[in-house]
């Protein structure tokens, strides 16, 4: 208990100081993260809109195989990559294995399908309430999509926190296709899983806090946010 | 409360000079709707003007709002026949409609952008503009305020003037009045009764008899899905000639 108090010590010296290692690895995370996330929701948001607005033959099916990829298992999203970026896999040429893009990649695949499924139900709910007076004004399938998510924006806010809490704190797939090379690929959660290997009690733990505080603050931001747009009946 | 008389209803596209073929008059034909079984609409007839305003009145049930539903398009019929100067009903024929709805479906911005958004899918067509329409409903003060945050009567006259922008030579309106304080009925009664005189032809759901007689020229009274009286406005309250109405006159009638 004691190693742990002076773990806890050591941790917050480290934060406080600002030390050089702890900062390049925070930044890459956030970056590969950020990243991701907004790639998923380009991809994620419409998709989910999609969704929400269409009736078609098997959307049930879709629905399902949609809310069942949002357990993906980041170690075989990680396999999956790898074995596409790898020398002898299909996009081999590109070089990508081991480089932030393949993490990129790897945790927008990830969580894409969070957004989608997560964003399909929130803008379900309100084209429930939109739909006749969308029929009314014989709006084209885009500018109804359109419409749902720019008047969703901030319930879908929620919906990319979602989807950038469950990339920061992944470990699997960013470890496999990133390899955890240190100045290059060393994120949050490999150095964490590395530190802790090696004994490494209060760098594990430094990084262990600078991402609960991260989980902690974009929370805040976010439902700060949600709460004056509530203020204003825009959510 | 703005002054009714100052803001006279800006020109509307029906009389704005387009190209389209007429919409009116109306022909129903053994229009009949079935959900789940049951009858809603029951094989109704119906034969519309081209001007004017025809409130649609008949007691809770009876399929006044289906009606209106089913004329705009936003419900398919499982029968009979919906003709406008000939032609079927369809997404060409909505467009040159609008429908108030009772309960206004505002989206989650401002005064001005719930305008904007409607105002930009007129696709052309001539007609009144934003700062206009909300001059006339009364709301150009709130025009950056959220929409949803509006009080009951002018959430509904947004709703009017939103219905507006789109220049509809038909104007549906499903009891767009109901639970409104009588400066709001009053203000949204003349607004309907301006474009009916500036040529949109206006059909009108309503309980309120007082209100079908200030502003009808005729009557549709339906019953249980169907018509059971047309007849001028007059004729109507001075002498209806079904009993379904005379009962729900007197208060009689209940589905």
């Amino acid at each position: 208990m004691q190693d742990f108090a002076e773990a806890f010590r050591l941790a917050f010296q480290l934060v406080a100081s600002g030390d050089a290692d702890l900062i390049e690895i925070v930044l890459l995370s956030l970056r590969v993260s950020l990243s991701a996330t907004f790639v998923a929701c380009a991809i994620g948001l419409p998709v989910g809109a999609l969704l929400a607005v269409s009736r078609f033959r098997g959307r049930g099916a879709a629905l399902i195989v949609l809310n069942a990829m949002m357990g993906l298992p980041p170690v075989v999203v990680g396999l999956l990559v790898y074995l596409h970026f790898s020398r002898m896999g299909p996009l081999g040429f590109l070089g990508l294995l081991y480089t932030p893009t393949a993490m990129i990649v790897a945790q927008t695949i990830l969580i894409a399908p969070i957004v989608a499924a997560l964003s399909r139900q929130v803008l379900e709910d309100l084209f429930a309430e939109y739909a006749e007076q969308f029929r009314s004004l014989c709006l084209t399938r885009l500018q109804t999509v359109r419409a749902l998510i720019w008047d969703g924006r901030y319930s879908l806010l929620t919906v990319g926190l979602a989807g950038f809490g469950r990339a920061v704190a992944e470990v699997g797939a960013v470890m496999i296709v990133g390899g955890n090379i240190d100045h290059l690929t060393r994120v949050m959660t490999t150095a964490i899983a590395l530190e802790t290997s090696k004994g490494d009690l209060p760098l594990a733990l430094a990084l262990g806090v600078i991402l609960l505080t991260i989980a902690l603050g974009v929370n805040a931001v976010v439902q700060s946010i949600r709460m004056s747009a509530e203020r204003m009946a825009y959510a | 409360m703005p002054d009714t008389a100052l803001a006279p209803l800006p020109r509307t596209a029906a009389r704005a000079g387009t190209d389209a073929p007429p919409l009116l008059p109306l022909e129903v034909r053994d229009l009949t709707l079935e959900i789940g079984g049951k009858t809603l609409i029951d094989r109704l007839n119906l034969s519309l003007g081209e001007s004017g305003i025809t409130m649609v009145m008949g007691p809770n049930g009876s399929g006044k709002s289906l009606l209106l539903r089913l004329l705009h398009g936003l419900i398919a019929p499982t029968g009979g026949a919906i003709s406008w100067a000939g032609n079927p009903a369809g997404p060409a024929i909505t467009k040159r409609q609008a429908l108030v709805f009772q309960k206004p479906v505002l989206l989650r911005r401002s005064v001005a952008a719930n305008m904007d958004f409607v105002l930009r899918t007129r696709r052309g067509r001539a007609g009144p503009g934003r700062d206009a329409l909300l001059d006339r409903v009364g709301l150009r003060g709130k025009a950056a305020q959220p929409a949803r945050l509006l009080s009951g009567g002018e959430q509904q006259r947004l709703a009017l003037a939103r219905a507006l922008a789109t220049a509809p030579e038909m104007l549906f309106l499903d009891e767009p009045t109901a639970s409104l304080d009588p400066a709001s009925v009053h203000l949204i009664e003349t607004i309907v009764a301006d474009t009916a005189r500036a040529g949109t032809r206006v059909i009108f759901v309503t309980h309120d008899v007082g209100q079908a007689k200030r502003l009808a020229e005729d009557i549709v009274f339906l019953d249980r899905g169907r018509v059971a009286e047309t007849a001028p406005a007059a004729t109507f309250f001075d002498a209806s000639q079904s009993d379904a109405a005379r009962a729900y006159l007197e208060g009689r009638l209940l589905l």
